[in-house]
């Protein structure tokens, strides 16, 4: 049998807030979590971007000493999101073996990788601390969270760049359904705003560089868009077997009806113009849900703020949805948080089920002229959702990945 | 100038707090990193790596082993001072 599939925790740490409850709050407020960076790296490097959208509630005041010191800045993002989602569904009583994490990142252990050969280079290689490995290897986050609340039903990592969070929430559909597990903990985080990342996205002419207005750079749909920006933060949801969660009595917040991955195999960076095998994911994912595109009536867009990409996720919409696509409320919510790389399916996904839920899609910031090669149904302030819908979240990465997830309100 | 052996003690103490939250109150010499204090091998590199660098002295892995307790890394490296 096919079990159904619905969301009982959600869990988050992002530019806007250090929980969800204060970060969908400043969402709907239309806030900007993207600031002006003040390290002392931003001269030291002449880097070319000098904003981000930082954390807004740094680890370190939530985390303790000792895992801090033993976990990469993008593990801990995890872990707290991990831990608010996991306290959120209650769960006192799970079967260790049924429960397992599907966490993403998108770069992994970056500080700790560069901040360790900085020590090699100046201190040799004695001072090389031990636990550099465990802290740099991409599974880092999943295995964290793993171990916090011991899930011995398998960890995994999806890491396909920014499409990684929403695969690995994809990710955790086919075991759930089958019975296999009850209870997954998924989502992604990422803690990249280091000055290599900054200086390599910024050499492919990736990043905005608006630097003298950073709350105004994230426009996704924007004639004016001059690229995305890095954020940082982790988001985290845990998924359910219904069963499991009727059986004792949990919250629900939503249905995750459906989930796919599909593949370019276009070009390295570039969306495919066609946007063909982006709107066969989006085409998946319905026919999991037993939906037709008629039934979506919220989309979270990619929607990264850069020229190309905005208009190629446009196309592949179009594709989908044809003339209704005008019809159905869009929101960009990298606006506001800038782009979480790997964390930004997970709290995009955060966003939906929360849009769902209040029967409100959030905001989009700063689409002030409205590109006339994107027709869409953007929102611009917080417009009211209705009661029995179908929702999806978009996701796609650079080496041509493409995932989506789809949401249903719950009742 | 070289330390004495109590401030060595109360150095190493706050290398083990930080690297593994144990109360630096608990680490007295004749403790055993491994027994007493709970102390993996990583964690064990991190503190000596770590100490090394506080107390600008060498020690070689394969004394490492030899370093039992906390006397045994107090006795060491109040010694490598030298």
């Amino acid at each position: 049998m096919n079990h159904k599939i619905v969301v009982t925790g959600v869990g988050a740490t992002t530019p806007l807030g250090g929980d969800v409850k204060s970060t969908w709050e400043a969402l709907l407020e239309g806030k900007s979590g993207i600031r002006t960076l003040e390290y002392d790296w931003v001269a030291k490097y002449e880097v070319p971007v000098t904003f981000a959208g930082i954390a807004k509630v740094a680890s370190s005041e939530v985390l303790t000493l000792q895992e801090t010191k033993r976990l990469d800045p993008s593990s801990q993002f995890a872990l707290i999101a991990a831990r608010e989602a996991w306290a959120d569904a209650g769960i006192t009583e799970v079967d260790p073996i049924r429960l397992s994490v599907e966490f993403a990142t998108g770069i992994g252990g970056v500080w700790t990788l560069l901040d360790a050969f900085d020590t090699l280079k100046e201190k040799g290689p004695r001072r090389v601390l031990p636990m550099t490995v465990p802290m740099l290897m991409p599974n880092g986050p999943a295995a964290a969270i793993g171990m916090d609340i011991a899930a011995r039903g398998g960890v995994r990592t999806s890491v396909s760049a920014c499409a990684s969070g929403t695969e690995a929430i994809a990710n955790a559909i086919t075991r759930l359904q089958s019975g296999e597990i009850d209870v997954v903990i998924a989502g992604g985080c990422e803690a990249a705003i280091h000055p290599l990342p900054i200086s390599a996205f910024a050499s492919m002419q990736a990043l905005s560089k608006r630097n003298d207005e950073p709350a105004k750079a994230s426009r996704p749909y924007d004639i004016a868009r001059d690229g995305f920006v890095m954020g940082e933060g982790a988001g985290a949801l845990v998924l359910e077997t219904e069963a499991h969660a009727k059986a004792r009595g949990a919250k629900i917040y939503a249905e995750l009806a459906g989930g796919a991955v599909t593949s370019d195999a276009y070009h390295i960076t570039a969306p495919d113009p066609e946007g063909s095998a982006a709107a066969r994911a989006v085409i998946d994912t319905l026919k999991m849900a037993g939906a037709s595109p008629d039934d979506v009536a919220h989309i979270n867009a990619h929607a990264t703020s850069t020229p190309v990409g905005d208009v190629a996720e446009y196309v592949a919409l179009k594709r989908v949805f044809g003339e209704r696509l005008k019809e159905i409320p869009v929101s960009a919510t990298k606006s506001s948080t800038g782009h979480l790389l790997g964390g930004a399916g997970a709290i995009e996904a955060v966003f939906t089920v929360l849009a769902l839920k209040h029967r409100l899609a959030p905001p989009t910031l700063n689409l002030d002229n409205p590109d006339p090669a994107i027709e869409l149904d953007v929102v611009t302030s917080p417009r009211e959702l209705g009661e029995n819908i179908l929702a999806i979240s978009n996701s796609f990465g650079f080496g041509g990945h493409n995932a989506v997830v789809a949401f249903r309100s719950y009742n | 100038m070289a330390l004495s052996q109590d401030e060595v003690l109360s150095g190493l103490a706050e290398l083990i707090n930080e690297e593994t939250g144990i109360d630096t109150d608990s680490v007295k010499l004749e403790k055993s990193f491994a027994n007493d204090l709970d102390i993996d091998s990583i964690s064990m590199m991190t503190i000596v790596v770590n100490a090394e660098e506080k107390f600008g002295v060498k020690i070689p892995d394969e004394e490492v082993k030899n370093l039992l307790t906390v006397g045994d890394a107090v006795s060491f490296i109040t010694s490598a001072q030298g």
